[in-house]
């Protein structure tokens, strides 16, 4: 298939050390820790009260009032033994609910797989999604059964799995596009049954050749699914240039969605729990995780219970090495870095990284010196120099007018920055002071 | 050569006389009153009062919408000289400065991380809440000393904001910014003060800073005036009632309370 332009991007090196590692199963943790916010959207509610025994796969957090929400479900059986805010990736303590496994540890789901989901009512299938709690797993988080029921003045006409993978080191999706094709695509089949469409392609980076064969494979039978080759480029795994670079199609700048030009974009990973969901009822209690980076002992492929420490999961990849200086959680470019070790794997988190002493940047950083290179490279054509300016400046008003809402956060133009300006953070810096203002507006 | 002058002469001759007519016509008076009043200010415009700047606070003390007393900046001596202007009592004025309620210092208070970002207080915020183990401390990245008009506020070697409390006018921009709400404004005759915002547990506090507020109460038994009260585990003197006599910071056993 034909790949299109998109402007910017990078190369950076892909330095995916555990390609060729098969998914292990993590041992199961002893306790779990689950906020009750692991989506975009509306926190959920703990229904489960200090002291309660809970079995695999129950929902234990839930929001009844918003649409935009996702259902937590206990990744293990046992006891709550805390409900109260705890350490949560993004930075702050999060209200969460704590569970210490019991001996008897049964599998959640159904013994058989179920055979007639193709044949279902679209919305009760629709409905099963809801139930499994499930969420985008490249790392947004954005619940999967909203972006099911586009509105009806939208037809959505093509549905693109992601199987980019365009960070760095991370190789989650690629292990399960070589491990799981065949159950890849029965939950492709599923999606497209549910929106009612016919046409679905599933885009992989042209540096992972095998999981490309291996799909291409599985496809032969059935009708309506292809694979596309894509360009190697970071952020080719961006849900708007991923549209770009293969429909040719622009999606408008936000509040402007995928849906907006008749798209649906799903990850692979999110494709591969839709078929566990449906096809084996078992809620999303479970998600591969890459172990990887310099400063871990071996790097591992693992499926982790959601809500285990990753202090566990570094264990048991052989703990960390001396000169370990920094943990990210997800890739290099978009993660977020932790201060602590007890926070728990939620469901966007696609990968632990950790960097050695060498490998984290020097702490200084520089005036601006004009040099454009931000300019040339960012994927949505803004001005991250001038942004990130207007952010140290407090220029709030001026940085939203210069577009500041639209930036991707992907992470390109502190890439190349050789004035090694924290571009992001000024950003996010400014991102976040227009929505308080906004918020205050809107109290007042 | 004399049709230039002419032209010249004549194109400024019509020109003067009607700048002359419309300077009369579309005349703007100005109260000389407001010019005064506005003289009386100290024109730092630090927007303390409310208004947009000294000029705008002059407007609004003439057109009656504004007390005379109510630049902060000024204090006592502006409000007698605008009072007067304006043929009023001045009234009593509560002059207040701002003050840091944190001495967790760098040495003091244990690190999460090592934070490499920008210097602004709101974006490492952003980050976990701050470098500091204590969620309530000051971040010491000096965005109030950014917003201050008068520069009284510098970052110490330690980390923290300290504020010059002779500079200080009170207007209260860093009160604003601070994103750890630890700067507050208070009476500037208010001597004695809990140098502390953190509503921890005591356990928790004395794990994270040596110099913090442990809720332990023995100021509060101490006090002969009854000005201590104690909320969420964090010591509060109502200045009000505070008679500076100095038993609670002899007695506070992490010194977290400080006579100034």
């Amino acid at each position: 298939m034909k790949n299109y332009k998109f402007v910017g991007g990078i190369h950076p090196p892909a330095n995916k050390l555990s390609a060729k590692l098969p998914i292990e199963k993590a041992p199961l943790p002893k306790k779990v820790i689950l906020p009750l916010a692991q989506h975009i959207g509306a926190p959920n509610e703990a229904i489960v009260a200090k002291g309660e025994e809970v079995i695999i796969g129950q929902v234990i957090g839930q929001n009844k009032k918003a649409f935009v929400s996702a259902l937590v479900h206990a990744s293990i059986s046992g006891k709550v033994i805390d409900v109260a805010p705890y350490p949560h990736p993004l930075g702050l303590k999060i209200p969460a609910i704590v569970i210490e496994a019991s001996d008897e540890q049964p599998d959640a789901g159904y013994k058989q797989e179920k055979t007639n989901i193709l044949s279902e009512d679209p919305a009760h299938v629709q409905g099963l999604i809801y139930a499994a709690g499930l969420v985008g797993l490249g790392g947004a988080t954005f619940p999967t059964h909203v972006k099911l029921s586009p509105p009806e003045n939208k037809p959505i006409d093509t549905l693109i799995i992601n199987g980019a993978e365009c960070e760095p080191y991370l190789t989650a999706d690629h292990r399960i596009m070589l491990e799981y094709p065949n159950q890849l695509i029965k939950g492709i089949q599923a999606l497209m049954h549910i929106l009612g469409i016919k046409q679905a392609i599933i885009g992989i980076e042209y540096n992972k050749p095998d999981a490309i064969e291996v799909l291409s494979h599985a496809v032969k039978n059935t009708s309506g699914i292809q694979v596309a080759g894509l360009k190697v480029k970071y952020p080719q795994g961006s849900e708007k240039h991923l549209i770009k670079a293969l429909l040719n199609r622009e999606v408008p700048l936000p509040p402007g969605l995928p849906m907006d030009v008749g798209v649906v974009v799903q990850n692979i990973g999110t494709i591969y729990a839709v078929y566990e969901a449906l096809y084996w009822g078992k809620p999303l209690i479970e998600r591969v995780v890459t172990v990887t980076g310099s400063g871990i002992k071996t790097p591992k492929n693992l499926l982790v219970r959601i809500g285990t420490p990753i202090a566990d999961i570094i264990e048991y990849c052989g703990g960390l090495t001396d000169d370990a200086a920094k943990i990210i959680l997800g890739g290099p470019m978009m993660g977020m870095a932790q201060y602590t070790t007890e926070v728990p794997v939620i469901k966007g988190t696609s990968g632990i990284l950790v960097q050695t002493e060498s490998e984290v940047p020097a702490s200084a950083y520089h005036d601006c010196i004009r040099c454009g290179k931000c300019v040339s490279i960012c994927p949505m054509c803004l001005l991250p120099n001038l942004l990130g300016i207007y952010a140290e400046k407090q220029m709030f008003a001026e940085a939203e007018a210069a577009g500041v809402l639209n930036c991707l956060e992907c992470g390109c133009c502190v890439y190349v920055c050789p004035a090694n300006r924290p571009m992001i953070q000024m950003i996010k810096h400014a991102k976040a002071s227009i929505m308080a203002k906004r918020r205050k507006a809107k109290a007042a | 050569m004399i049709e230039a002058i002419l032209t010249i002469g004549g194109i400024g001759l019509i020109s003067s006389l009607g700048l002359g007519i419309a300077a009369k016509k579309f005349a703007v008076e100005i109260d000389p009153k407001i010019e005064a009043v506005d003289n009386a200010l100290p024109g730092v415009n630090c927007g303390a009062c409310g208004f947009a700047g000294c000029h705008g606070f002059a407007e609004a003390v003439v057109a009656g919408l504004a007390e005379v007393n109510g630049c902060l900046a000024g204090g006592e001596s502006v409000a007698c000289k605008v009072a007067a202007l304006m043929g009023v009592e001045a009234g009593a004025v509560d002059k207040m400065i701002a003050r840091l309620m944190c001495q967790g210092g760098i040495n003091k208070t244990k690190l999460k991380y090592q934070y490499m970002g920008i210097n602004d207080c709101q974006a490492a915020n952003l980050l976990a809440g701050g470098n500091k183990a204590c969620a309530f401390g000051c971040l010491g990245l000096g965005s109030c000393a950014w917003v201050c008009p008068v520069e009284a506020i510098k970052i110490s070697d330690d980390g923290l904001a300290l504020v010059d409390e002779g500079l200080c006018i009170g207007c209260g921009k860093c009160v604003d910014i601070c994103p750890k709400n630890v700067i507050k404004l208070a009476p500037h005759n208010q001597a004695v003060t809990v140098l502390c915002n953190s509503v921890d547990k005591g356990a928790l506090v004395r794990k994270q800073c040596q110099i913090g507020c442990i809720g332990c109460m023995k100021c509060k038994k101490v006090c002969p005036e009854d000005a201590v009260s104690i909320n969420s585990f964090l010591a509060h003197i109502d200045p009000d009632k505070c008679s500076s006599c100095g038993a609670c910071v002899k007695n506070c056993p992490t010194k977290c309370i400080r006579s100034i």
